[in-house]
């Protein structure tokens, strides 16, 4: 994989990671206010991220308009990347 | 509904290919106390609980065990990708290479097939969440000796990620266990 793409991927990875956690937290923490401006911040970094890696390499969720061919199917799929 | 995310929830480097380490990951893909487990067990205990934090939680933990178990199959698939006949039976694999072949299957580190006899819902909320948290903890256990077993740094370092996440998962667990206990106290005065 090359580089740029990896790097971006990884960037995407942390930012998406830091979402998860952070939903887990607000699950059970509902009125923590703090964590919750911190977390809208975080799914707005996180969408534009999105939006440049799937211009450049194609959709990560199906719900993307594709090129021409269909490009959802174009590998590598998630188990065969090799960082 | 669920939606695909076409990338792992975390990045997973395999240095050498290690046929048996695959034979002892493979319990975390559907072993007794596995991702799958995991997954099901949440996602199917979640219906009868009766506060709104412990349906969200057991919805979100719940799908991220799926995102576990994709992380899981990818080390299991790239550690026996390249494998030789001879080195998947000398680690004791000539069994499954027999059923699968290089396929991945829901069993155990001892190729016993997963069973929905491994999770429970007892549709007690209280019971649940503190099973719940048990199997957090078995998680955890068994990524912490699967740790010791390996040599590959890159598993390693995907091992620590999801054992991890097993400790913060426990912690909110007992979270929405706090809740359900203060929601039991509410209607007994009310
Ligand atoms: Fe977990």
């Amino acid at each position: 994989m090359d580089r740029r793409k990896a790097q971006m991927l990884e960037e995407l990875q942390a930012l998406q990671f830091a979402i998860v956690d952070l939903h887990l937290y607000l699950d059970t923490h509902p009125c923590d206010k703090r964590a919750l401006e911190h977390y809208n911040a975080l799914v707005c970094k996180m969408k534009e991220v999105k939006e440049r890696y799937e211009q450049f390499y194609g959709p990560i969720t199906p719900d993307q308009p594709s090129k021409f061919p269909w490009q959802w199917i174009e590998g590598p799929w998630p188990w065969e990347m090799i960082y | 509904m669920w939606i695909y995310e076409k990338k792992l929830q975390y990045p997973v480097r395999v240095y050498k290919p290690d046929v048996r380490m695959a034979k002892y990951l493979i319990t975390q893909y559907g072993g007794p106390d596995g991702e799958l487990s995991a997954a099901l067990r949440y996602l199917n205990q979640r219906y009868t609980m009766p506060t709104a934090m412990a349906k969200g939680l057991l919805t979100d933990i719940g799908t991220e065990e799926l995102a576990h178990l994709e992380i899981i199959a990818t080390m299991v698939y790239k550690l026996l990708k390249n494998a030789s006949l001879e080195e998947i039976k000398q680690a004791g694999l000539g069994g499954h290479y027999a059923q699968h072949d290089r396929a991945l299957f829901y069993t155990d580190a001892n190729g016993v097939p997963w069973t929905a006899a491994y999770i429970q819902a007892t549709g007690d909320p209280v019971t649940d969440l503190h099973e719940d948290m048990a199997a957090e903890q078995k998680a955890r256990s068994t990524y912490e000796w699967l740790i010791n077993l390996s040599d590959d740094p890159g598993v390693i370092d995907a091992l620590r990620f999801l054992r991890e996440r097993e400790v913060v998962h426990y912690q909110r667990f007992g979270e929405a266990l706090r809740n359900v206990y203060e929601f039991k106290e509410s209607k007994r005065f009310y």
